[in-house]
């Protein structure tokens, strides 16, 4: 379980919340509420006051690039260092079993990231952050930009990672994927975090 | 060879040819005339300021004296350093990380320089401390503005790139690295292309000078070679210092990048 204990950063009212493991959690709220704010600041990337636990281990004991792997976060628009796809990538042999679930052909790692559609390079990052099996997953819009069939896809994924014990975060617009992920929902609106009904 | 001593009239010749190029500039109307003449009285000014300077200071040979005037160029040259950081790091910031570096790098290769290779007697000998250190600190401070700027700039256009590896579980030395390697790269070009071009397109300014005081061309050289070693060495040490202390400026313990130190920019 991950708890967030008074977690406030500048724009970011005190948080307190309890993200179950096996629960997909939605939150929702119009763009510059504070819902990506909140994402970053669980992955530890800006500054905050207040404290994270992840199964009672507080944040500030682990080293930040270990909290990281085990409390993933991807961005609405994932960034890249690299040229090509696969180069994001420490085996990209591992990926092909989600690339294919995710409907990508494996050969689209030799293509220059740049060249890949938006909903390309949104699946890619989303393989690429499950490939480092983290405990809990923090998801800004993960399928936005997918159709109705990627979108499944992704779903399926997230509900096995949910089966084997992961808590799940996804910042959504999608009441029907809210009510398909069926877990507790949040609103966020002027940085501050309300239950929804 | 004898050293051909000039005097205040030979001066007065070669001055004239800057009177000349201002009477050019008033018959062209190319409006230059002010500029040239202020520019050549401040020359004069300077140099003979510096001329005396460098004349008590030898004439002192004391290590107090020498190390204050050693201290002065480096704090001035860490002046340069910090005006030329454009939407960088902060004016303190960048002038203590530049000062520091150049009082490490610039500062041991001189030092050694003098107690290894050249070996006056004394050591401090300001005739050369002050000369050597000079042109080590020159170079020094350009590589150490341009792998800053070059810095700071990256970490801003790869922002994106540097938190998705961060977000990924990299630290901060992993997820900065094709930065600070760009940044190195570009800190060291000049020292490099100079190196590759010495000799071909003009002679050393320094060997050039030797040259017209009477020394044997290959004495010349061998200064010359030593001081673009020394250069190259203080450049290098002083970059590599001066990057890496600027990543770890931009970055914090908890591995995030943190641009809001930086001042705001344009770009």
């Amino acid at each position: 379980m991950l708890s967030l204990r008074k977690l406030c950063r500048p724009g970011l009212e005190p948080v307190d919340l309890d993200l179950e493991d096996g629960l997909c959690a939605t939150l929702e709220g119009p763009s510059g509420a504070g819902k990506s704010l909140l994402l970053r600041a669980i992955a530890d990337l800006d500054p905050t006051e207040g404290e994270v636990f992840l199964d009672d281990v507080a944040r500030t004991s682990i080293p930040a690039p270990e909290w990281r792997q085990r409390v993933a976060y991807l961005p609405a628009v994932p960034g890249w260092w690299r040229l090509q796809a696969r180069e994001h990538f420490a085996d990209w042999g591992a990926a092909s079993g989600l690339l294919a679930r995710l409907g990508l052909d494996s050969a689209l790692g030799e293509r220059p990231v740049r060249l890949l559609s938006t909903g390309e390079r949104l699946r890619l990052a989303l393989v690429r952050l499950l490939l480092t099996e983290p405990r809990v997953l923090l998801l800004d819009e993960p399928t936005g930009p997918l159709d109705s069939d990627g979108v499944a896809a992704v779903e399926s994924l997230l509900s096995e990672r949910l089966a084997a014990g992961a808590a799940i975060l996804i910042v959504t617009h999608d009441r029907a994927q809210a009510d398909r992920l069926a877990g507790p929902r949040y609103a966020m609106a002027g940085g501050r975090l309300s239950r929804a009904a | 060879m004898e050293y051909l001593a000039l005097d205040n009239l030979d001066l007065a010749l070669g001055g004239l040819l800057i009177v000349v190029a201002a009477g050019l500039s008033i018959a062209l109307h190319l409006g230059l005339e002010w500029k040239l003449l202020i520019a050549a009285a401040r020359m004069i000014v300077q140099l003979l300021l510096v001329g005396l300077v460098l004349k008590t200071l030898f004439a002192l040979t004391s290590p107090l004296w020498t190390g204050l005037a050693a201290l002065f160029m480096i704090g001035f040259a860490g002046r340069e350093v910090m005006a030329r950081q454009e939407g960088g790091l902060p004016r303190l910031w960048s002038y203590g990380i530049g000062t520091t570096a150049m009082l490490m790098a610039a500062g041991l290769v001189t030092v050694l320089a003098l107690t290894t290779q050249v070996r006056p007697d004394p050591w401090y000998d300001p005739r050369y401390a002050i000369p050597l250190l000079g042109m080590i600190l020159g170079n020094c401070l350009t590589g150490i503005s341009l792998g800053l700027q070059s810095l700071t700039r990256g970490a801003r256009q790869g922002r994106d790139g540097i938190e998705a590896q961060l977000a990924l579980g990299a630290d901060r030395m992993t997820a900065l690295l094709p930065v600070l390697r760009d940044s190195l790269r570009t800190a060291l070009m000049p020292i490099i292309n100079a190196m590759s071009a010495t000799g071909l397109v003009a002679l050393p300014g320094m060997m050039t000078g030797q040259i017209l005081a009477g020394a044997d061309p290959m004495e010349a050289v061998k200064y010359q070679l030593l001081i673009m070693f020394l250069i190259a060495g203080g450049t290098s040490l002083g970059a590599i210092m001066a990057v890496l202390a600027g990543l770890y400026r931009i970055t914090d313990h908890r591995h995030r990048l943190r641009l809001d130190r930086l001042t705001e920019s344009d770009g």
